[in-house]
């Protein structure tokens, strides 16, 4: 397994910012906020979010390098998804300091952030179901404007995704919950990224389409596009991420990359049940 | 049989009408979960305006082929910005408020629209000016004149359009997609309060429209009009399934048909004890039967949807 996971790293090719990718590879323990903060994509300081009347984040740091897979894992409710709302503007962070593209985010509305290229699947996949799957899908180009380019992605979509191409005109809220999460992919993607977060992906799938969905991360991660992943299953997504931070009850404890994660003592115990 | 047909023809030109403003409740209720009670006002002001711009333009001496389709441009103007306003300034700031507060709120939105229209045009009934020959025309032993068939054919085209809007563009996916579910309409770039705002000013815009039609059709308006019209279309739009499109449509056509019907024979059934005036009675008593036996309404849907 760790052997797999290493290959699949490698395999993310990065054009630019070779440097960044030599120090994954090699395993460097990588601390949030230091490395790479000059040109992260995103960057999180010192983040936090009262959720409900309770700080549910409390106070993180961390970072995403263009077209790095970063994984997010942890106990449920750690604070995962209230990270990942705060980052997408719908929730605001009580204090801390988000930047996207070096861009401060403080003023900046949800759905403002996706025309920036932000796009967050939402935990249990937000699905329109009254709304047919195409329709879901032109959704997703909401905030773009070039119809020739919403058309070829549709296009590109149904090739990625086959099985929503046969079902394009059924109600959404009809599919398999696979189906569904499959839909809430290729809708965020439908919005052109560059920076995909993702929570809980696998959650309520069989196993066989939890692989399928990975294997799509897998392929989206290889086109260069930045993920974040959020996960209760820690094997799988750090066998797919190249660095991976551990929450728990609000803060990081544990950050570096994927493959010392997978052997690490501590998450070994935690979450994978080793 | 001439009464019958009569009573249908008058039926679905009333209920054309009660559709008309039952597509503004329910709009709202699908996007917003919030039953705005003020939108008969707006109605009201609509006709209102309409009237007002129509006396004025006749006597500056434009031709009422002008003058009327101008008024009721500048009655949809009005409306438009009276709903985008009302939104704005009552609704928006209760939008995580209980659900009481905006409720308590539209209905004294509604108090306070009234009043300031009986003070802008007065307590006496304005009568709507003689402008179309309004040639009655036989049909079937029934009569059926031209301001009911326009208003009529001009109800259901708009109908039809406001259809093609809601399921064909973008900004009616967008409307769809924020009735549905406004997290994940945002995470798709929706700016809800834009569409929302949208969504009260196309209501107003199908309200004001109305609004000329029930003065137009009855030969009057009222500042107090828009209140017995209001709740009318809006058991029409519970009787269809509050939330639903169609569902509206459909409700305030059989509302009207009911309404018409009813008046029409309730001479008969009573042995002539209750006569014709007990027309308003009709429309509430379909609000109850329908609480009390399909609070759904007729084509009100429980999604089931999968986690």
């Amino acid at each position: 397994m760790m052997h797999e996971s290493n290959s699949t790293n490698s395999d993310f090719v990065i054009p630019a910012k070779a440097g960044i990718q030599s120090d994954q590879i090699a395993g460097f323990r990588v601390k949030p906020g230091m490395t790479n903060s000059n040109n992260a994509l995103l960057q999180v300081s010192d983040l936090k979010v009262t959720y409900g009347g309770i700080q549910a984040v409390k106070g993180i740091d961390l970072h995403i390098a263009p077209g790095e897979l970063v994984a997010l894992i942890g106990s449920n409710g750690a604070g995962k998804t209230t990270t990942l709302k705060t980052l997408a503007g719908l929730l605001h962070p009580a204090s801390g300091q988000i930047h996207y593209d070096g861009r401060n985010l403080h003023n900046v509305a949800s759905h403002q952030r996706v025309a920036m290229g932000m796009a967050l699947v939402p935990e249990g996949r937000g699905v329109f179901a009254r709304l047919t799957v195409q329709e879901n899908l032109q959704m997703g180009a909401y905030s773009r404007s070039e119809q020739h380019e919403i058309a070829s992605d549709l296009a590109r979509m149904y090739e990625l995704f086959p099985h929503l191409a046969e079902r394009k005109n059924q109600i959404a809220g009809t599919l398999s919950g696979g189906e569904q999460q499959m839909v809430a992919m290729a809708r965020a993607l439908m919005s052109r990224p560059r920076l995909l977060m993702l929570d809980e992906p696998s959650m309520g799938l069989a196993p066989l389409m939890v692989q399928k969905i990975f294997e799509t991360i897998r392929d989206i991660a290889a086109l260069g596009m930045s993920i974040l992943l959020v996960e209760q299953n820690a094997r799988l997504a750090l066998q797919v991420a190249r660095r991976g931070y551990v929450m728990e009850s609000g803060s990081i404890t544990l950050s570096g990359a994927a493959s010392e994660l997978l052997g690490s003592d501590a998450v070994q115990r935690a979450y994978l049940g080793g | 049989m001439e009464i019958l047909l009569q009573q249908i023809i008058n039926g679905l030109v009333q209920g054309s009408v009660y559709a008309l403003v039952a597509l503004g409740y329910t709009m709202v209720y699908g996007i917003l979960g919030l039953i705005n009670f003020a939108h008969g006002e707006v109605v009201m002001i609509g006709a209102m305006l309409a009237l007002s711009a129509l006396t004025a333009l006749l006597g500056l001496g434009a031709p009422p082929a002008l003058a009327l389709p101008l008024s009721l441009v500048l009655a949809m103007a009005g409306c438009m910005a009276l709903g985008y306003g009302i939104e704005r300034i009552a609704y928006r700031p209760l939008r995580h408020a209980p659900r009481l507060a905006p409720l308590i709120t539209a209905i004294g939105l509604s108090i306070v629209l009234q009043n300031l229209a009986m003070m802008i045009w007065g307590r006496e009934y304005h009568s709507f000016p003689q402008l179309i020959a309004n040639t009655p025309h036989n049909f079937g032993g029934a009569i059926i004149n031209d301001i009911q068939i326009i208003i009529f054919v001009m109800a259901l085209a708009i109908m039809a359009g406001l259809m093609v809007v809601v399921h064909r563009t973008r900004l009616g996916r967008a409307m769809r997609a924020v009735a549905e579910n406004q997290h994940a309409a945002q995470l798709m770039g929706v700016d809800i309060n834009r569409v929302i705002s949208l969504t009260f000013i196309l209501g107003s815009a199908l309200a004001a429209v109305a609004g000329l039609m029930v003065s137009a059709n009855y030969g009057l308006a009222h500042y107090y009009m828009g209140f017995l019209l209001g709740l009318k279309a809006f058991t029409a739009a519970v009787l269809g399934g509050i939330g639903n499109l169609r569902g509206a449509m459909l409700g305030g056509l059989l509302l009207g048909l009911i309404e018409s019907l009813g008046a029409g024979y309730i001479g008969d059934l009573t042995g002539g004890f209750m006569g014709s005036n007990y027309q308003d009675v009709f429309a509430f008593f379909v609000l109850i039967a329908v609480l009390v036996f399909r609070p759904s309404g007729l084509l009100g849907e429980r999604i089931a949807e999968r986690a």
